[in-house]
């Protein structure tokens, strides 16, 4: 081989390398290539180099140089291409975008629970704490220390369930005479929890359901921080809405209120959900009744306190749409599914 | 109570509407939450003007042209003899539904079109009238509803009666806050209750005249006597005093029995009550208008024409107006003749002295029965009655004679006849209310508002409280008023009452509504709540869903708590155990196909009751045969924990928090198939992380337990719950089960204190103990060295103990233990299987050599053979 063959031969090779190397689109294909340019045993550039060695030895020096360029620059696009293809390898082929990822079970919070929630949230910036109490109950945490006469038509309002000598609480109010009892004032508190009626269980009615108690007992304690309180409440929990309070009876306050708002369906101008009165009642309400203070071992003169009750689960029929209470207790997956947020 | 919008008009002549009715008492008295309009079917009649009438010859017809208002004057056809050129009638437009049921449609009558229909008053359903249409005297323009020209669209205002204000039971009850909220003057009861002839309804024939009743009840004497009353033949006496504080009796004789005249029956309909006959329907008259309950006797059929109140005999029997033979207790009021019991006291009169169509004399009963007693006597017939509601609310006690002279004029009235003799009284009565002082100062510390002295006395006496005005010295602003509640007011007993009825009166809506500056409550969140919230976090993040089922169980009375008055038979016990919920929620996802189900809850258990029943080692038995396996192994409290607080009962209430899962482990997803099953070892980790959440800062450990449990639990050393497999009711294709249940705490049921008394003694804000930061461990800066040990392990010897080796013979540059395979089959003897460890070392300051690693390894394999006689795996 003469030196203008081994030129020619090596610059075939720098201008076919390069081809042959970006048209390499796998792993494979680029071994395939690199060892058909540059193996060490049949590539094109070890045939060159074995030519070098008959070339004369005043041609080989500048043989060797081209042979080395062209080394070097194939072996610079090899490795280019090496990487490009083994990224692409790991990103795999292309993929259908429009195929779903991959899921995790969603969990879910009961939307009773979710009610209570938002209810804690907005009285927690208010200052209160959590109290809980037991739902197997002493009648006397149920009833006597919150004024019921005993064989009133006022225990008709609490058809109650008993357990042996216990009741299975028909409100969440015996909460207030434990906390009243256990700590001194300042009081303000929620209790959140489970109680129960003797009611058969129908599309509105449930033998057990959630309540929410409320409870601030302190000195100079009024009807107006009452009144401020529960609107303030009701315009966080509903948005701006009206609000009225209207009278009503609970033997443990004096002077009880119902809080009704504004029907958020027809905005009080009357419709099936109110029943034509443009209202909805939201909660009961009330001073603290002074004999409940007294039960609980505290100076009715020098405290005042106001409390309320509410039902979580109305609310969240209503917001949500439920037709039948009884929905709430199936636990069908697929309902309870639907609160994931 | 529903209240008829013209019958209270009859009490208070007020201007109000309906409407205003219905706002000022919700607002001011007692809610109103039905408001019906009674001839609602004569809402789309209007008045109309007949402008032209032509005769149709030949026929009783006559052909007109009718302005109703609507701009185009309507041909209409008429039969009526009556219809006059200018005249104003009621008129249905086509399309009206008529009373009767039919439709007015567009007809052709003799090449006519007639467009609607003139009406008499037989077609509207006001009486028995058809000469001809009813020609009405208005001058309301054509157009106008016909409701609103005519008094016969009476409302019925339906109010919520709460307890303490039995007063409200009635018309004239109502008609006192109505008067009390415009200020209009109250008319007399006898004026409201027995409509003069101008007055009466619609000229009916029967209606009366206060001058033909001659105003019997002013000239009726009274005899009185606490024991015993005679009078026109008759003989009251009164043995159970007790049970009747007052009974009034009167004769009246020679009445006709018939139907009621028209006005009566509106009035007894307006109620909501059947009209039965003249009689009756006066009773029931006096009992929604004065809200006086009372009874007719046919005087015939009392022997000796005597009344006892007496105590029933043990045993007696008496046949009650609704035909039910009832049995008696000897602690029920009855009334009764020299021989028999005629009347349940307050309840429910006998069928032995009915008034039928042929009594002509009668005696009349207005009494004050002891309210507990009538309610234990109606709750132990389960009979309640119009009149033993009223009863055992308390009836007016001053009210009895106002209602017998009533009664007797309106029954005059309606059946004719003569009062024999004096009204009856027995007994003294109740006592009356005393005065209860009221200090303006307190006023104003309860509501938040400034009242004026003033205007405190206003409102308690526009309700008919007496306010005893001291002298002039008594009278300065801050001075104690001395106040008495009226007799029918049976719910007033301590200042709050009165001031109540000032922030009623005056109206919450114009109370203030300031929010002042508070303190911070000395209240501690409950630790359960902060549990219980903490838990549910952790398992919504972990795709569980939350549910708050019943606490009621099939259960069995040996081991579960059972309510003693069950709404359903098939589940009278409370719940020992989370789990008993749960699985029941299960099965019924089972049975509508839902087969992925993570269900959670945190609630309360029932226990103790195995230590009740007095055999405390029946527990794990009962415990073991229960079909759900709800063994009570998450209780932490062992046999010897006599520090529990208990109820006297034994009863020992548990927060826990339970959970059941089933079904596929992830959602499914194309790209790796189908999702293996939930497994034990799924449950044993969520068990794991639950625990973690709910105790933090404390050791967890999920320990091997005995059956029905899988593992147990404890969170530093003290058991806290238990993993176990469930059972379930499950179809064919439905996975295996895993339930976890969680002792959270105890809900404490003993008397924080002795009723009356507090606990405060002592309390101190408890100051929480700061949960031990985590410490930070310095990231190591040397290399780490791993090998794997696969090891040949009997199937009898737990993991556990070849990772005890491990680690104790590891040495201190063991970092980690990785247990990553578990095999049986090929190459590995029968009662054995390959587990295998990769076991990773680091030395703190230097590279470990490759030596010092294979010095380790023959170290440890020696160790396991010494020590457990576990060899490698040779493959």
């Amino acid at each position: 081989m003469t030196l203008d063959e081994f030129k020619s031969a090596a610059e075939a090779l720098r201008a076919d390398g390069p081809a042959q190397i970006a048209a390499a689109a796998t792993i494979d294909a680029w071994t395939e290539a690199r060892n058909h340019l540059v193996g060490r045993t049949s590539g094109r550039l070890s045939e060159l180099m074995t030519a070098l060695g008959t070339l004369p030895k005043e041609d080989r020096r500048d043989a060797g140089l081209l042979a080395n360029a062209v080394k070097q620059e194939l072996e610079a696009l090899l490795d280019a291409r090496h990487i490009e293809l083994a990224r692409a390898q790991q990103q795999g082929p292309a993929i259908d975008r429009t195929m779903p990822g991959r899921d995790t079970w969603q969990g879910t919070v009961h939307p009773v629970s979710l009610v209570i929630d938002e209810v804690v949230e907005i009285f927690r910036e208010l200052g209160f704490t959590i109290a809980l109490g037991p739902e197997a109950e002493h009648a006397w945490y149920n009833f006597g220390a919150l004024n019921f006469p005993a064989d009133h038509p006022a225990m008709d309002m609490h058809d109650t369930l008993y357990v042996d000598d216990l009741v299975l609480r028909t409100h969440t109010s015996p909460v207030q005479v434990r906390t009243l009892q256990q700590y001194p004032p300042p009081i303000r508190i929620l209790a959140p929890g489970n109680v129960y009626r003797r009611d058969f269980f129908d599309p509105s009615h449930a033998p057990m359901f959630a309540q929410i108690e409320g409870l601030v007992v302190d000195e100079g304690i009024t009807f107006a921080d009452l009144k401020a309180t529960l609107t303030r409440f009701a315009n966080r929990f509903f948005g701006a809405t009206k609000t009225r309070f209207r009278p009503s009876f609970f033997p443990f306050t004096e002077p009880s209120a119902e809080m009704d708002v504004q029907c958020g369906v027809c905005k009080g101008t009357g419709c099936p959900v109110c029943k034509q009165s443009g209202w909805v009642e939201i909660l009961g309400s009330g001073m603290v009744h002074p004999a409940v203070l007294e039960n609980a071992g505290l100076d009715s003169e020098k405290y005042t306190g106001w409390a309320f009750g509410m039902g979580p689960a109305r609310t969240a029929l209503a917001r949500h749409g439920i037709p039948d209470i009884r929905i709430l207790y199936d636990s069908d997956v697929r309902f309870l599914e639907q609160f994931a947020r | 109570m529903n209240v008829s919008h013209e019958w209270l008009k009859a009490f208070v002549p007020h201007a109000l509407s309906a409407e205003q009715v219905r706002d000022v008492l919700t607002a001011h008295a007692a809610t109103v939450e039905g408001f019906e309009r009674l001839r609602a079917d004569l809402a789309s009649f209007v008045v109309a003007r007949v402008v032209e009438t032509e005769k149709v010859p030949d026929t009783k017809l006559s052909f007109n042209k009718v302005d109703d208002g609507s701009g185009t004057l309507l041909e209409v056809v008429c039969g009526a003899p009556n219809v006059t050129q200018g005249a104003v009638y009621p008129f249905a437009r086509t399309g009206t539904m008529m009373p009767a049921g039919f439709k007015i449609e567009k007809k052709k009558i003799r090449g006519f079109t007639s467009n609607g229909m003139l009406c008499s008053a037989r077609e509207l359903g006001l009486g028995e009238d058809h000469e001809g249409i009813l020609e009405l005297t208005t001058d309301a323009a054509p157009g106008t509803p016909l409701l609103d020209v005519l008094p016969i669209g009476d409302v019925r205002l339906v109010l919520d009666v709460l307890p303490n204000r039995p007063d409200l039971l009635s018309h004239l009850g109502v008609a006192r806050e109505v008067s009390a909220i415009t200020g209009v003057a109250i008319r007399s009861v006898l004026d409201a209750m027995v409509p003069s002839a101008a007055e009466g309804a619609g000229g009916d024939d029967a209606t009366p005249t206060r001058a033909a009743a001659g105003r019997p009840a002013g000239n009726v004497k009274i005899v009185s006597d606490p024991r015993e009353a005679k009078s026109g033949g008759a003989t009251v006496r009164l043995d159970d005093a007790d049970g009747c504080p007052q009974y009034l009796g009167a004769v009246l004789r020679g009445i006709t029995v018939g139907p009621s005249p028209s006005w009566l029956r509106e009035r007894v309909e307006a109620a909501g009550v059947r009209s039965i006959n003249n009689v009756v329907d006066a009773t029931n008259v006096i009992l929604h208008g004065l809200g006086q309950p009372m009874h007719a006797f046919d005087l015939r059929t009392l022997a000796d024409q005597t009344v006892v109140i007496r105590r029933a005999r043990a045993g007696e029997k008496m046949k009650t107006l609704d035909g039910v033979e009832r049995v008696l207790t000897s602690d029920m009021t009855m009334i009764a003749d020299a021989a028999k019991s005629v009347a349940v006291a307050g309840v429910m009169g006998g069928e032995n002295s009915e008034v039928t169509d042929s009594t002509t004399d009668l005696l009349l009963e207005v009494a004050y029965f002891d309210p507990r007693r009538t309610r234990q006597t109606r709750r132990t017939l389960g009979l309640s009655t119009d009149a033993s509601y009223r009863f055992e609310r308390g009836v007016d006690p001053d009210g009895l004679l106002t209602a017998m002279q009533t009664a007797i004029a309106l029954i005059i009235t309606v059946a004719g006849g003569r009062v024999d003799g004096s009204v009856m009284s027995v007994g003294t009565g109740p006592a009356p209310h005393a005065p209860i002082a009221l200090r303006p100062a307190r006023v104003s510390q309860v509501l938040g508002a400034a009242v004026s002295r003033g205007d405190i006395v206003k409102y308690l006496q526009s309700v008919g409280f007496a306010v005893h005005l001291g002298g002039a010295a008594d009278d300065a602003a801050g001075a104690s008023l001395s106040v008495t509640a009226p007799s029918w007011r049976r719910d007033v007993s301590r200042d709050v009452d009165l001031i109540e009825e000032v922030a009623r009166l005056h109206g919450y809506d114009r109370l203030p509504d300031t929010i002042e500056a508070y303190r911070p409550t000395t209240v501690p969140d409950h630790p359960l709540h902060v549990t219980g919230r903490r838990v549910r976090d952790a398992l919504v993040a972990e795709g569980l869903a939350e549910v708050r089922p019943m606490p009621f169980v099939k259960g069995d009375d040996a081991s579960h708590w059972r309510v003693t008055n069950p709404l359903a038979e098939d589940e009278p016990h409370l719940r020992r155990s989370v789990l008993e919920s749960l699985a029941s929620r299960a099965e019924y996802n089972l049975s509508r196909m839902t087969g992925d189900i993570r269900l959670f809850e945190v609630g309360s258990v029932f226990l103790g009751r195995e230590s009740h029943a007095g055999a405390g080692s029946t527990g794990a038995a009962v415990d073991a045969a229960s079909p759900r396996g709800a063994a009570d192994t998450a209780s932490p409290r062992g046999a010897a924990d006599t520090a529990s607080p208990r109820a006297g009962n034994g009863l020992c209430e548990e927060v826990r928090a339970g959970i059941l899962i089933m079904g596929a482990r992830h959602p499914r997803h194309f790209a790796d198939g189908a999702s293996p099953a939930i497994d034990a070892w799924d449950a044993k980790g969520l068990a794991e992380r639950a625990a973690r959440a709910a105790f933090p800062g404390l050791a967890i450990a999920v320990e091997s337990a005995d059956e029905p449990s899988l593992w147990s639990i404890s969170a530093a050393g003290r058991v806290v719950g238990s993993v176990r497999r469930v059972s379930l009711d499950a179809p064919i294709w439905a996975s295996a089960a895993f339930g976890i249940e969680l002792t959270l705490g105890e809900m404490p049921l003993q008397y924080v204190a002795t009723p009356g008394q507090s606990a405060h003694a002592g309390v101190t804000p408890a100051a929480k103990a700061p949960t031990a930061p985590v410490r930070y461990t310095a990231l190591p800066t040397t290399p780490a060295a791993d090998f794997d040990l696969a090891l040949l392990v009997r199937d009898d010897l737990p993991a556990s103990e070849v990772e005890r080796v491990l680690r104790t013979s590891g040495g201190d540059m063991l970092e980690t233990l990785e247990l990553f395979d578990e095999f049986r089959g090929t190459g590995v003897p029968d009662g054995m299987r390959s587990l295998a460890w990769r076991l990773t070392f680091r030395h703190p300051e230097r590279t470990l050599r490759d030596k010092e690693i294979e010095g380790r390894r023959s170290q440890l394999l020696k160790s396991l053979e010494n020590q457990l006689g576990v060899k490698p795996r040779t493959t």
